[in-house]
């Protein structure tokens, strides 16, 4: 009688887990988005004048294929674009009301396409040429700090400790990488002692939320300030009065993939790189595997999530988030290297301009997974990029709308309106036995 | 969340007419040290104290007469120490004759201007402090006073120039559009979190940001800056809208600081004294128990935000309209970020967040002289502020360096748990009253265990509760 | 595996959990460690298991001297523990919980998932659980989750097994299944430390015991000794098990519930379509398994949860459009089920704590609008029933979190008690508190019964359940199985606890004896003896 018993308890499912079907309310959230975003498109068309036509510029300077302009009818251009974006919202209105869920490939299509009639209608008969592949690199380049600093957050909070202070870290990078560059005269001496100064910030955060229990959100403040201080104040002094010695400007050579850089419009922007964006592309992959699939992956999201579940397996609960915060320290030292040796440019006050919060805004968004917060931060570069470009060819879009549009969105985001955002249990709770 | 064991309410009363053992074996002398490192105002002290010799190092570091002695150091030891006293002297003697009382200045008003400077700079901190400060009493982490602040100068400065109206009327219209500016953008954030349960430390970020481009886009309006130059700067404030001067001409000290004198009694009254300030401080405790009261906590969260940025929107139109003027993109430097230190360093109490105000406008001003005096940059005060709040953030450690014994002669570590249930609730949500005085406030439950019997007073299945309940 | 304990003491602060605690558990035994709430069973546990380290005394593992600097060693040395809140990370799948710690990698530390799953299908063969390997831990009934538990401990071998309060979350019948588990592991030579403050399971289970109380062991005992011994030596004095009571007067019907259904914040159905009515001056227990919609059913009835159909009617009175607070101040007097997350303010003080749901109105409010509060007579009045509810405190301006837990649960009867009720809720109102403490609270429930006050218990233990019922509602996933009289046995309450009807449970239980009830008939037996 106990075996059955057994078996029979083990169906029961949970009472509270049933799923009570017909009583879920189907989610419109993303259909109407899609759709007022289409009908958006829809009038970007109606308002382009007739005859109008757009300029794109498809090579950078050192291709391999010089691409001439392409020049397209503004008007048919955007009606094709216009009728592809109805017709996906029109399936996403289809799939919600069979509660389908989408794929992916649904939002990135979709987003691909209506930048795609956006810049159609923004560039219509202005003259200006739009600068297609400039403004991918360029908005590459300004993804690659934040897609550091987002995987640093994301390796803290994994392990369930809050890191508010990204933005230190990347400029403590930022500030070593040139300094090392430039007094030991080699580029790649920067990249090695960026992430030394991350790992320091990083190391000061566990010093004081894991030993003595700061409040982790306060501790990363004051490390903003500690580190805007002094950064600024050795900016000040040592830095202005010897620049020769202390800042002058090194730049990490371009290192072309070979073939791979020759693809035309994705080459140059992707392959055509330092190495510190390689190394990028490397860390957010084998992060990608190594959280879900290796043991120091689940044992970062244990103790995230229930710390006191791993210490009752013996795994040290405050050593691993020591470990983790100061790896996730040195991750984002690499990506503030990428402001000064990485573009070349000496380095300059509070030049970290905000990243670091863009890079928490990334991580959140990409509801803390490496892909997830790998995409946002990509869409944050590429509309601070698409902002830079409209302020040059000037278009009725004020630029300031595009540069707050990551931190609108972010908001959306943890106001729920992009699906439930979730962060490890533990996240900002320091643990005591 | 499960995770804190604490299950205080099971464990027996601690009998309080047992002393620990620790402390039964410590003599008279250390006991008084004990006590000594309880009291707030001397960490605080020994932190301003830590932070002093952090700076010391700084400065001599940056010195090149430091450096030119260091170089012959063995050669000359004592030709090193008397450069190193004699730029410490000059540095620090230059910060507090910048903050306090300038004795080289040619005449008594001159040399008591200082102070009122300090004043001066202190208004904002005090009001945005004092927002800051409701907010950690309430259990919100309100990182927004930048956004809050800037929202304030730009609905107040605007009024300000745009209006013309009555000396009286006119600074008090444009006293309410600063509050009204900065309890907007708050409210956002409040709104949102008693909604949607947004997590109010990253919407407020956020928003600071967006307050930052919000104000540059205005700055290029020509309906709003009313200037007619291309510059992004407005035109100045009619003195109808200004805030009168105290002291007359020759001070710059005006009636802000009498707001933030009241502002700061009305912050007390509110939390000590009202119902609203229950609330606040029960939802601040426990939000849980707060609903369980019948309290609407989406309602009293969301109002906490609405009145700590009214309070950042007051101290950012305080700054125009009596210290400022005009509007610039950098109207706001980095009071925000200050006002945080400061409601820390006031451990969210009206009066210390005013005193702490003080102390960091000093610095400020103190900072200015010393810049201008022996050329150290003002960045240190960064520095200072900086370790000050991590100092007193973690009170051990400022005991350690100084060799005080532990608060109750008992490894502080146990006296945590007791509050860390509350503490646990939700993820990055779980933001909660910032923990500086972790010596006071818990050491009451000090002598109870950690978990001596964790009986079921979680729930059982607590593993598979949602983060957030 | 032989575990013995030499004069173990552990202290926190001026407070001695673990008094030189001694015991010796042979190998193949199951040893029950029996003491109340608080009497530092626990703490003696998670010293064993390396979660403390003691004071003073020893730990020996067939009789060599061990020590452990956590968790990870006591678990090299053999002993593994299932705790009552069970160590589960819920966002993790089975596989995934019982490699944590332990996990079989191949290069660079990559898992191998299959090894691990490997394990827990051989484990849960030879024991005959029926886990799936890849189920994610939060979607599993509490049930399977204790056996993933015990997967865990067996996967690392261990030969001393510690099970704190096991059966807490179990219906009889699980606690029969779990029974037979922990019987063929002790046959197969593991040790069991069964920890519990339940005499019958003590009686049924255990081939020894040793009993604790204040930190200090005060006897060791067979398991033939009578419930009656047994319960003296736990409390230290002769104890009712329970409470004398007048039976019911129960007059007019004052307190409805319609058709009430109630989703959780995933949209799934936590109560289903209860109906419920109560007379004034009875006392109705809603009985079952932690998790099956009661405490939801008493939150809606409180107002933290909006139904989204059914009614809930009070003298007639639609509570829907009410809030909380106008609930409460309508005459609903609340204890909520955790009272240290619910029910105080830790860091508040006892007057602000018994004010807690008073403080916006008169006398304890003042001024325009009351929007002052009022100190003095805040303190007068906490003052006044603390007193009369016999809180043990230093002032009523100490915090709260200074009271222990039967003094906190004082307080907040007070608070709730000190209104002119209609109706009285309370979820769980004895859990985590000493014998002492639950006899007051018992007490003062049936005195506001006696008052007239219809008085709704919700109480996962049917110990409870049966000493303080007029009648007997059964909750199972989110319906009522049925309402039957407080005279009902354990056995029918327990497959109704199981989601069998009134009448068909009356059939099985006639057949069907559990191992529990058989062990109550005994202890009846001899009591009458």
């Amino acid at each position: 009688m106990s075996e059955q018993t057994v078996s029979t308890a083990a169906v029961q499912a949970d009472p509270l887990k049933q799923t009570a079907t017909g009583v879920r309310p189907i989610s419109w959230k993303y259909p109407i988005t899609y759709a007022v975003l289409a009908a958006l498109a829809v009038l970007f068309v109606l308002t382009i004048p007739a005859g109008a036509r757009t300029h794109f510029r498809l090579s950078s300077g050192g291709d391999f294929f010089e691409i001439p302009l392409v020049e397209l009818p503004s008007r048919p251009a955007g009606w094709i674009l216009a009728v592809i974006l109805v017709a996906l919202a029109g399936l996403a209105i289809w799939q919600a009301s069979r509660r389908i869920r989408t794929r992916l490939w649904l939002p990135l299509l979709f987003g691909v396409l209506f930048v795609l009639a956006f810049l159609v209608w923004a560039g219509a008969d202005r003259g200006a040429v739009i600068p297609l592949v400039t403004m991918l690199t360029g908005a590459l380049a300004l993804s690659v700090p934040l897609i550091f600093g987002a995987m640093c957050g994301l390796v803290g909070e994994r392990s369930g400790v809050i890191n508010i202070a990204i933005e230190a870290q990347l400029l403590a990078g930022a500030f070593l990488a040139a300094v090392a560059a430039s007094v030991f005269t080699s580029a790649y001496m920067g990249l090695v002692f960026a992430p030394i100064a991350g790992a320091l910030v990083g190391a000061l955060l566990v010093f004081f939320s894991v030993k003595y229990q700061v409040n982790q959100i306060i501790v990363g403040v004051v490390l903003n300030v500690l580190i805007i201080g002094l950064t600024g104040y050795l900016f000040s002094t040592a830095l202005t009065q010897n620049p020769e010695l202390w800042n002058a400007r090194q730049q990490l050579p371009r290192l072309p993939i070979p073939g791979l850089s020759q693809i035309p419009i994705i080459g140059p922007v992707l392959f055509n790189q330092t190495i510190l964006v390689y190394l990028m592309y490397l860390i957010v992959g084998l992060l990608n595997i190594f959280l879900f699939r290796s043991r120091w992956g689940l044992r970062t999201r244990a103790v995230g999530e229930h710390p006191k579940a791993a210490d009752t397996v013996g795994i040290k609960v405050n050593r691993m988030r020591v470990y983790n915060v100061i790896l996730g320290g040195a991750i984002a030292g690499l990506g503030g290297a990428f402001f000064t040796i990485g573009q070349g440019l000496a380095f300059g006050k509070e030049m970290s301009a905000g990243a670091g919060f863009i890079a928490l805004a990334a991580m959140i968004l990409g509801r803390w997974h490496p892909i997830g917060a790998l995409l946002a931060a990509l869409l944050f570069g590429f509309s601070t990029s698409l902002g830079n470009t409209l302020a040059t060819i000037g278009t009725p879009v004020p630029s300031e709308a595009l540069l707050m549009l990551p931190y609108v969105i972010t908001i959306f985001a943890v106001a729920g309106f992009v699906g439930r955002v979730r962060p490890p249990a533990a996240n900002g709770t320091p643990y005591v036995k | 969340m499960s995770a804190s064991g604490s299950q205080q309410g099971m464990t027996p009363a601690p009998k309080p007419e047992h002393q620990s053992p620790w402390a039964e074996a410590e003599g008279r002398l250390s006991r008084a040290l004990r006590e000594l490192g309880q009291t707030s105002w001397v960490v605080t002290v020994l932190a301003v104290v830590v932070a002093l010799v952090v700076g010391a190092v700084l400065i001599l570091a940056a010195n090149r007469d430091v450096q030119a002695s260091l170089s012959y150091f063995f050669a000359q030891p004592t030709a090193f120490l008397e450069t190193a006293f004699q730029v410490l002297r000059e540095a620090y003697s230059a910060l507090f004759r910048g903050a306090v009382f300038d004795w080289q200045a040619p005449s008594a008003a001159r040399s008591i201007r200082p102070l009122t400077e300090t004043m001066v700079y202190s208004v904002p901190l005090i009001l945005a402090g004092l927002g800051i400060a409701i907010g950690f009493r309430s259990g919100m982490l309100n990182i927004g006073g930048q956004g809050q602040i800037i929202l304030g100068a730009t609905s107040a400065g605007f009024l300000g120039y745009a209006l013309s109206l009555p000396v009286g009327l006119h600074v008090l219209l444009a006293l309410a559009g600063g509050i009204l500016g900065g309890a907007i953008w708050g409210g956002i954030a409040g709104v949102l979190k008693a909604r949607t349960g947004a997590n109010e430390v990253i919407v407020t970020i956020m928003l600071n940001n967006i307050a930052i481009y919000l104000l540059a886009y205005l700055l290029q309006q020509q309906w709003y800056k009313q200037t007619g130059s291309n510059q992004p700067l407005s035109s100045s404030v009619d003195e109808s809208a200004q805030l009168f001067s105290l002291l007359g001409s020759g001070f710059r000290l005006h009636a802000g600081f009498l707001i933030a004198i009241l502002a700061t009694l009305g912050v007390w009254w509110l939390l000590e004294r009202s119902t609203l300030g229950f609330e606040f401080r029960a939802i601040g405790e426990n939000p849980e128990a707060a609903r369980t009261a019948g309290i609407n906590v989406p309602k009293a969260t969301a109002l906490v935000l609405v009145i700590a940025g009214g309070l950042a929107g007051l101290g950012g139109a305080a700054h125009v309209l009596g210290t400022e003027y005009r509007l610039a993109g950098g109207v706001a430097g980095t009071l925000g970020f200050d006002a945080i230190t400061v409601a820390l360093l006031g451990r969210s109490k009206p009066l210390g967040t005013f005193l702490a105000g003080l102390l960091l406008g000093g610095l400020r001003a103190g900072g200015v002289l010393m810049q201008a005096q022996t050329g150290t940059p003002i960045d240190i005060v960064l520095v200072l502020q900086a370790v000050i709040v991590l100092m007193i953030a973690a009170p051990p450690l400022v005991r350690a360096i100084f060799f005080l014994p532990h608060a109750d002669g008992r490894p502080r570590i146990r006296r945590r748990s007791a509050r860390r249930k509350t503490e646990a609730a939700a993820g990055t949500s779980s933001s909660r009253q910032p923990e500086l005085q972790t010596a006071s406030t818990s050491g009451a439950s000090s002598a109870e265990p950690p978990s001596a019997e964790s009986s079921s007073s979680e729930s059982p299945n607590s593993t598979t509760q949602e983060p957030g309940k | 595996m032989k575990l013995e304990l030499r004069g173990v003491t552990k202290r926190f602060g001026s407070f001695t959990a673990n008094d030189r605690i001694s015991l010796t558990v042979a190998p193949g035994e199951i040893h029950a460690l029996l003491g109340e709430n608080g009497a530092g069973k626990s703490t003696l546990m998670n010293t064993i298991y390396g979660l403390y380290s003691p004071d003073e005394g020893e730990i020996l593992l067939d009789d060599r001297e061990v020590s452990f600097n956590g968790p990870g060693d006591a678990v090299a040395a053999g002993i593994g523990m299932v705790h009552q809140h069970f160590m589960l990370i819920p966002v993790f799948t089975v596989t995934e919980s019982v490699a944590l710690g332990y996990e079989p990698t191949r290069a660079a530390g990559i898992m191998d998932m299959a090894v691990a799953r490997a394990k827990v299908l051989e484990i849960s063969a030879r024991f005959g659980f029926d886990v799936d390997p890849d189920a994610r831990i939060e979607d599993l009934p509490v049930g399977a989750q204790q056996r993933v538990e015990i997967i865990k401990a067996l996967s690392r071998d261990a030969r001393v097994l510690i099970l704190d309060e096991p059966t807490a979350v179990l219906t009889p019948q699980e606690t029969d299944e779990l029974i037979t588990i922990m019987g063929q592991l002790r046959d197969s030579g593991t040790s069991i430390v069964f920890i519990t403050h339940k005499l019958r399971e003590v009686r049924a289970v255990a081939d020894r015991i040793t009993v604790i109380r204040r930190g200090a062991v005060v006897g060791e005992t067979s398991p033939q000794s009578t419930e009656t011994e047994l319960a003296g030596l736990m409390v230290g004095r002769e104890v009712n098990l329970t409470t004398a009571k007048e039976p019911a007067d129960p007059g007019e019907v004052s307190f409805e519930v319609r058709g009430l259904t109630v989703l959780s914040s995933a949209d799934k159905v936590v109560v289903d379509d209860v109906d419920l009515s109560m007379r004034r001056g009875e006392i109705l227990v809603i009985a079952g398994v932690d998790g099956n919609g009661q405490s939801e059913l008493a939150q809606t009835i409180l107002g933290l949860r909006t139904p989204v159909a059914g009614s809930i009617l009070l003298d007639d009175q639609d509570l829907a459009p009410l809030s909380v607070k106008q609930r409460l101040a309508a005459g609903l007097g609340f204890v909520p089920e955790d009272r240290s997350t619910d029910g105080v303010i830790g860091a508040f003080t006892i007057t602000e704590n018994y004010v807690l749901d008073m403080y916006d109105r008169p006398p304890y409010a003042g001024g325009p609008g009351n929007v002052a509060l009022r100190l003095p007579v805040m303190r007068e009045a906490a003052q006044t029933q603390a007193e009369r509810f016999d809180v043990r405190m230093g002032t009523v301006d100490d915090p709260i979190s200074t009271l222990s837990g039967g003094n906190q649960q004082k307080v907040v009867l007070a608070r709730e008690m000190s209104r002119d009720l209609r109706l009285f809720v309370a979820s769980q109102p004895t859990r985590g508190l000493d014998v002492g403490s639950i006899e007051f609270v018992h007490r003062t429930i049936i005195e506001e019964r006696d008052k007239g006050t219809p008085c709704l218990i919700v109480s996962t233990e049917l110990d409870e359940a049966l000493n303080l019922a007029d009648r007997i509602a059964v909750m199972y996933r989110g319906k009522v199985v049925g309402i039957v009289p407080a005279s009902t046995s354990r056995d029918v309450l327990g497959l109704m606890m199981a989601g069998v009807p009134a009448d068909e449970a009356q059939a099985q239980a006639a057949t069907h004896h559990t191992v529990l009830a058989e062990a109550d008939e005994q202890a009846e037996a001899e009591e009458n003896q």
